[in-house]
């Protein structure tokens, strides 16, 4: 029941982000994020921003399935997206 | 150009070691595990990636109640659709809910009658339909759980501090823990663990699970929505199960903080107070609904368009509410893609494009 | 002809008389210009030895004007597309205008004047016409019928009962492109996007693909429904399975970013300028390589296979990330953005 993807911030108008995915962009409330600044990544579900991406820990989620990768075929995993 | 913090987390390699790491894990289990998602996100998902075929034989992944379209009860629904037949009443929704049969018609239905009924992808849109029309009443239909809540509650602020008075919403929001522990306490349910919604979890924070592993010991892994997520929180419950732990872990770092989302819930409590609800297929469920609060009233399409639904009914014949805890899988139905398909859904399971039975019918082999 | 810039059509204009006489020479007759056409006779007249194909599509798009293309545009890829899917090279076509009385004569110009280009691109002529015009509300704008003439070459042989198993499955290009531009464009959804409809004749595609092998054994244009539909629709017709592996296909990152919004799937979206090639495998490679040096082929892909039915009735598979399999179905009625 909860389709939500990361988009970045791009612009920030008061209470309304212009959030930005695959070269789309759309306008998204922040009113439900106040610590939300431009560069941020959110997630975007039905034109509000919900939450934060939190991308250190993103890093780290990708890192480990990275070697798990190479630890089970000893080849290198691809570089993650910045 | 790859999508930033998505396509990672669907990369082939990745999840070919994640399935692995799971079969490995799972090899160690004493005996078969049932493990129960309760998000239609996570249920579309799990179709849609072929999880099922791909898992080891001895986890058995069950739907769980978690399409906030399938468990509306066709009372909110043809309460809905009265209003939409109404004059000058142009009736908003999100998609997923245009092609719900009720107990009569749906919204596609009451469309060719002359209702005007306009699909929106963020309550802000029928918000600024009713700015753009002044003398119609823009009617929203409020379902969804905690992760869409806040969103129409924002909209209602923003109607109520702004005067935008031809708003109104028709609230058939509902809340995931009652439901859960309404889950756990039915009889005869075999779940060995829950695999949780991330994204509804982002706003009510992880210690929404407290009593599901405290005083029903069942793990609960709060999980992401991507292949290499599921598989990931899927080995976490695998290691609880195998070590007989039932704690409440975050596989969804990423999107989840360890306290929700406070201003999205003080927002969902700013508008909504909690009410009985009635989930199709489980019955009422006390304290798992949202009404439209006393200071909202001028926005509540309840209160403001009294509709008569007497003639509510439930379809007779589907095994919905069995599968919806669980118990019985879309092939035990006798109805299932005979006479119940996609195009021509009987009971809610099949009706929603997240529903279990849609999700069989569509993607599984 | 009025030509002050708010001027509009009137009802008079399709009544036959005077006005609609300036209009059929002034806009019609002048920008889509021919020999045949020119006679304004009734019909058209002309010589064709050989096995014809011919088709007809109507085409009520809206919006009217949209990223890479109009109505005028999209209604002679259409007919010119489904007469090249037959391998048939498109010759004469037929244009019947409905327009709905307000219309602004400056878009009628512009849409006309799409036709003409494209038409002029894809190597036809337009050679029949009819215009009426109904009352404000009776028709979107502007409806546009066209039916196609094309010619087959000896040796083509193609049908949707063709794909035999073992054939390789190619598509010649990035797939979603149109149906996700007017998802975008439509009210309610305010996406703002630099994507465009890929609205395109592929005859000279054709061509280049059955010089290489005219043998070929289907060609399809996946319009409505997708790339999902024809793959059901050929599996069913031919009576075969289909393999295809999803991570093969090709999307622009904007195509698969509006999907995941709304939730949808990209497959089922609508493509004007494409199309999935059933080719023997012996034959694949060259039609392959054919494809790519085409302009409107340089994105071709391989990205799956035929096989003999293995339950009791056709499917697709679609291998998935995970290396497992999961049905790829037809796609059930209007496809909805969703919220769960």
């Amino acid at each position: 029941m909860c389709l939500a993807i990361p988009a970045k911030i791009v612009n920030i108008d008061n209470q309304s982000a212009t959030v930005e995915v695959g070269g789309v962009t759309r306008q998204a409330s922040i009113v439900l994020l106040p610590d939300a600044r431009l560069g941020n990544y959110i997630l975007i579900h039905a034109g509000f921003a919900i939450s934060l991406v939190d991308e250190a820990e993103a890093l780290e989620t990708i890192k480990l399935f990275q070697q798990l990768s190479e630890g089970l075929d000893g080849e290198n995993g691809p570089e993650p997206v910045q | 150009m790859p999508l930033p913090f998505l396509d990672d987390f669907r990369q082939g390699q990745h999840v070919r070691a994640l399935l692995e790491q799971l079969a490995e894990h799972a090899a160690t289990l004493e005996r078969p595990a049932r493990i129960m998602e309760v998000c239609g996100t996570h249920t579309m998902a799990i179709s849609r990636h072929g999880i099922r075929q791909a898992i080891p034989e001895s986890l058995a992944l069950i739907s769980g109640p978690g399409c906030p379209v399938c468990v509306t009860a066709n009372a909110d629904i043809d309460a809905f659709i009265e209003i939409a037949l109404l004059p000058n009443v142009i009736a908003t929704t999100f998609g997923d809910m245009l092609r719900v049969p009720g107990t009569r018609m749906g919204l596609a239905q009451a469309r060719g009658q002359g209702a005007r009924v306009q699909i929106v992808y963020s309550t802000l849109d029928a918000l600024k339909l009713a700015r753009e029309n002044p003398d119609a009443t823009v009617i929203f239909f409020g379902i969804g759980f905690e992760t869409t809540a806040p969103t129409v509650a924002a909209a209602l602020v923003e109607a109520h501090e702004s005067n935008i008075d031809n708003f109104m919403v028709l609230s058939a929001h509902k809340v995931v823990p009652p439901a859960l522990a309404a889950l756990c306490a039915t009889p005869g349910l075999a779940v060995d663990a829950f695999l949780c919604p991330g994204h509804v979890t982002a706003i009510i924070g992880p210690e929404a699970y407290r009593q599901v592993v405290d005083d029903f010991g069942i793990p609960c892994v709060i999980a992401g929505f991507e292949p290499a997520d599921i598989l990931q929180s899927l080995t976490m419950l695998v290691d609880q199960i195998a070590a007989g732990r039932s704690e409440v872990e975050l596989q969804y770092s990423r999107g989840v903080r360890p306290e929700g989302n406070p201003t999205a819930m003080a927002m969902i409590d700013r508008v909504f107070e909690p009410c009985d609800a009635e989930w199709r297929g489980l019955g009422v469920i006390p304290g798992s609904g949202l009404a439209i609060r006393e200071e909202f009233a001028a926005h509540d399409a309840a209160r403001r368009f009294p509709v008569d639904v007497s003639y509510s009914r439930e379809p007779a014949g589907c095994l919905c509410g069995a599968i919806l805890t669980g118990i019985k899988s879309p092939r035990d139905c006798p109805l299932f893609s005979r006479g119940c398909t996609p195009d021509h859904p009987i009971g809610p399971c099949m009706v929603s494009s997240e529903g279990t039975c849609a999700a069989y019918f569509q993607y599984e082999i | 002809m009025s030509k002050q810039p708010d001027s509009r059509i009137l009802l008079a204009h399709g009544s036959g008389g005077r006005l609609t006489h300036e209009l059929i020479e002034q806009v019609f007759g002048k920008t889509l210009a021919n020999p045949i056409l020119d006679r304004m006779d009734d019909a058209a007249t002309f010589d064709i030895e050989g096995r014809l194909a011919f088709t007809t599509d109507s085409h009520v798009v809206s919006p009217i004007f949209f990223p890479g293309g109009d109505i005028g545009r999209l209604s002679l890829t259409g007919t010119v597309n489904d007469l090249a899917m037959m391998g048939a090279k498109p010759l004469y076509i037929s244009a019947g205008f409905i327009i709905e009385e307000g219309l602004p004569f400056a878009d009628l110009e512009t849409i006309v004047a799409s036709m003409g280009d494209t038409a002029h691109e894809a190597g036809v002529q337009v050679v029949a016409g009819d215009t009426k015009v109904v009352e404000r509300g009776a028709a979107d704008g502007i409806f546009i019928t066209t039916s196609g003439i094309g010619l087959i070459p000896p040796g083509v042989q193609i049908s949707a009962t063709g794909a035999m198993p073992g054939d390789a499955i190619i598509v010649s290009g990035a797939i979603g492109d149109h149906g996700a531009t007017i998802l975008s464009k439509r009210e309610g959804m305010d996406f703002d996007v630099e994507l465009q409809s890929d609205c395109a004749p592929l005859g000279g595609l054709v061509a280049d693909m059955l010089a290489a092998a005219p043998g070929i054994h289907v060609l399809r244009d996946p319009t409505r429904g997708g790339v999902a539909a024809t793959l059901n629709e050929i599996a069913a017709s031919s009576e075969v399975d289909i393999e295809i592996e999803e991570e093969r296909i090709p999307y622009r990152a904007e195509v698969r970013a509006v999907c995941e919004l709304l939730g949808l799937d990209p497959m089922v979206l609508a493509n004007e300028g494409k199309l999935v090639a059933f080719v023997a495998a012996e034959d694949a490679g060259q039609v392959f390589e054919a494809m790519k040096k085409n302009r409107y082929g340089s994105l071709a892909t391989k990205i799956g296979r035929v096989r003999k039915i293995e339950s009791s009735r056709p499917r697709v598979y679609a291998r998935t990330v995970l290396g497992s399999r999961r049905i790829l179905s037809m796609p059930t009625g209007e496809q909805l953005p969703r919220i769960c």
